[in-house]
C-alpha cells in the first residue's frame, strides 16, 4: 500500500502503538493516583479510599469527573495564552519520552515484524534527556502566567531545581552509555536481555539516577515546588478544573515513564529474569513472548512508582539550600567519579 | 514534490514566522517562546539532514537550558510590565532603509558565491550520527576540540569565581 510514496500500513502501526502507549500511560497515571492514597492509607494504618466501586477502583474516574465539571478560571490578570499553555506543555512532555522506550520484543503480525517501539533512532537515550530538560517550561510557564506571588516562587524554586538535577542525571547516564557503546535504547535493551543487566556493573549510577529522578518528577522529598506550608499550592495555585488536573496527572505519568527508564537502562527493560526469551518463543509462540515481556517491563516499572510513594509518605521534604547542596556538592561530583572509575576499568579490561 | 520537500517547507515556514514573531512581539516572554519555536524548527532540518545528534544537542543545549535562563530574567526581572518608549520617526525610517541596504548587500553578496550542484546530503550520510561524529572530533578535530573543552572549563571556573566575590 503505497501512496504518495508513503508506505501507509507502517503509519497505521505507528499510529495504533502511540495511541496504545498513550492510554496506557493516561490509565496507569490514573490508577497511580488511587495507588498512591491506598499505599498512603496503607502506611498511615488507614483504609483509604473505598466508597467507590469495589475497593474504591471507580475513585479515579470520580476524581476525574469531579475535576472535569468544576468551574473553569482563568484569573483575570493573567496571560490567557500562556496559561493554558502550561498545563499542556507538562502533559505533552510528560507522554513524548515514551516514544524512544522498547515496550517488548518484536511481535508477528500477519508476516510483518511489528517492533513495541515507535521510534528506534539512533540518539535515544539523548531524546530522552532532551525532552526531560523540556519539562521546565510546562512548569515556568503555569507559575508566571498566574501573576501570582506563590506560584512564581514555586515556577522559579521548580526549574531551577530540574536545571540543577539534570546534570547529575546526564553524567549519571554516561557511565551506562560507556557501558553499552550506543545511545539507541534497543541496543541498550539487547546488551542487557542475553548478559547481566546494568544495575550490577553500576550501582551507584542507577543511585544518583533515582535520585535525579525523584527531582525531576518533583516528588518528595524534593517537592519544593509544591510545598503547602510555604508556598500555599505550588505553581498550580491559581489553577482550577481539568487544568490543574493535567498538572497533577503529568506528575504520574512523569513518575510512570521515569519507572520505565529506569528499568530500561539498569533493570533489563523488558528482560524476563531467569527466562531465555528464544526458548520460550519455540514453546508458545513470539506474540505472547511479547506480551509476557510487555508485562515483565511493566511490573518492574511499577515496583519504581511504588518505591516513588513509599518514599514521599516515609521522608520529610527537604530544605531548598539542602536540596542545592545536594544536587551540586554531592550529587555531581559523585557521579562524575562513578563515570571516570567506569572509564578507567572498561579501558583496564579492554587491554 | 515529495514528502522530504514538504518537511523542508513547512519548517522552514515555521522558522521564518517564529523568528519574526521574536522580533514583533511586544512581550519578551513571547520573543523567549518564539525563539524556542525557531530552535525546534531548526532542529527539524537538522533530522531532514540525517544530523539526528545535532538535532538532539541543540534541543537540549539551547532550548533546555539557555532559553531557561533567559525565562529566568525575564520573570524574576518583569520585564513585561516595562512600557516600550517610542522612537523618533526619523530614526525608525533611517534604520528601515539602513536594514533593507544590509539585507541588498547579503543578497548581491550570496548571489556570487560558488554553490555546488549539491549544496545538503538529504537523509543521507551518516556523519551526522554519533559514531562517525564521536570518531571525527576525536581523530582529526582532535586538538579544536581539546582547546574549545578547556577554553568551556575556564569559562566554568570563571563564573565560579565571579559568583563567590559576593
Amino acid at each position: 500500500m503505497y501512496l504518495l510514496a508513503i508506505d501507509w500500513i507502517f503509519i497505521i502501526e505507528k499510529l495504533v502503538l502511540i495511541a496504545a502507549i498513550v492510554t496506557l500511560s493516561m490509565v496507569v497515571a490514573m490508577y497511580a493516583t488511587y495507588g498512591e492514597r491506598k499505599v498512603a492509607a496503607f502506611i498511615q494504618d488507614r483504609i483509604g479510599p473505598n466508597r467507590a466501586g469495589p475497593f474504591g477502583l471507580l475513585q479515579p474516574l470520580a476524581d476525574g469527573g469531579k475535576l472535569f465539571f468544576k468551574e473553569e478560571i482563568i484569573p483575570l490578570a493573567s496571560s490567557k495564552f500562556l496559561f493554558i499553555l502550561g498545563p499542556l506543555l507538562a502533559m505533552v512532555t510528560a507522554l513524548l519520552t515514551s516514544a524512544v522506550i522498547p515496550w517488548g520484543s518484536s511481535m508477528n503480525i500477519g508476516s510483518r515484524v511489528v517492533p513495541l517501539q515507535v521510534a528506534d533512532v539512533n540518539i535515544g537515550i539523548l531524546y530522552v534527556f532532551g525532552v526531560v530538560s523540556l519539562g521546565v517550561y510546562g512548569i515556568m510557564l503555569g507559575g508566571w502566567a498566574s501573576n501570582n506571588k506563590f506560584s512564581l516562587l514555586a515556577a522559579i524554586r521548580g526549574a531551577s531545581q530540574m536545571v540543577s538535577y539534570e546534570l547529575a542525571m546526564g553524567l549519571s547516564l554516561i557511565a551506562v552509555l560507556m557501558l553499552t557503546g550506543s545511545l539507541q535504547m534497543s541496543v541498550i535493551v539487547g546488551e542487557q536481555y542475553n548478559a547481566v543487566w546494568n544495575i550490577v556493573y553500576q550501582p551507584i549510577g542507577f543511585i544518583i539516577f533515582f535520585i535525579c529522578a525523584l527531582a525531576e518528577t518533583n516528588r518528595t522529598p524534593f517537592d519544593l515546588p509544591e510545598a503547602e506550608n510555604e508556598l500555599n499550592f505550588g505553581y498550580h495555585q491559581e489553577y482550577s478544573s481539568m487544568k490543574l488536573g493535567f498538572y497533577l496527572f503529568a506528575e504520574y505519568i512523569n513518575m510512570f515513564i521515569s519507572g520505565v527508564i529506569m528499568a530500561t537502562l539498569y533493570f533489563g527493560g523488558y528482560d524476563i529474569p531467569f527466562v531465555n526469551e528464544a526458548n520460550l518463543a519455540q514453546h508458545i509462540g513470539e506474540n505472547w513472548v511479547a506480551l509476557l515481556t510487555f508485562l515483565t517491563l511493566m511490573a518492574k516499572a511499577l515496583f519504581f512508582v511504588f518505591v516513588f510513594m513509599w518514599i514521599r509518605w516515609t521522608i520529610p521534604r527537604f530544605r531548598f539550600d539542602q536540596l542545592m547542596h545536594l544536587g551540586w556538592k554531592r550529587l555531581i561530583p559523585l557521579a562524575l567519579l562513578n563515570m571516570v572509575i567506569t572509564a578507567l576499568v572498561i579501558l583496564w579490561l579492554k587491554k | 514534490m515529495n514528502i522530504t520537500q514538504l518537511l523542508f517547507w513547512v519548517l522552514t515556514v515555521i522558522a521564518i514566522g517564529s523568528a519574526l514573531m521574536i522580533v514583533t512581539s511586544k512581550n519578551p516572554v513571547y520573543s523567549v517562546l518564539g525563539l524556542i519555536v525557531t530552535f525546534f524548527a531548526i532542529s527539524g532540518h537538522y533530522i531532514l539532514m540525517n544530523a539526528q545528534f545535532l538535532a538532539i544537542v541543540n534541543i537540549i543545549v539551547y532550548a533546555g537550558a539557555i532559553m531557561v535562563l533567559f525565562l529566568f530574567v525575564i520573570m524574576l526581572m518583569n520585564l513585561s510590565k516595562a512600557t516600550e518608549t517610542l522612537k523618533n520617526k526619523w530614526l525608525q525610517i533611517v534604520g528601515a532603509i539602513a536594514g533593507s541596504c544590509l539585507f541588498l548587500v547579503l543578497i548581491a553578496a550570496l548571489k556570487n558565491t560558488e554553490v555546488k550542484q549539491n549544496l545538503v546530503e538529504m537523509g543521507t550520510g551518516d556523519i551526522g550520527l554519533v559514531k562517525s561524529l564521536g570518531r571525527e572530533l576525536f581523530t582529526t578535530f582532535v586538538i579544536p576540540f581539546e582547546i574549545s573543552s578547556v577554553l568551556f572549563l575556564s569559562a566554568m571556573i570563571g563564573s565560579v569565581v565571579i559568583g563567590k566575590k559576593e
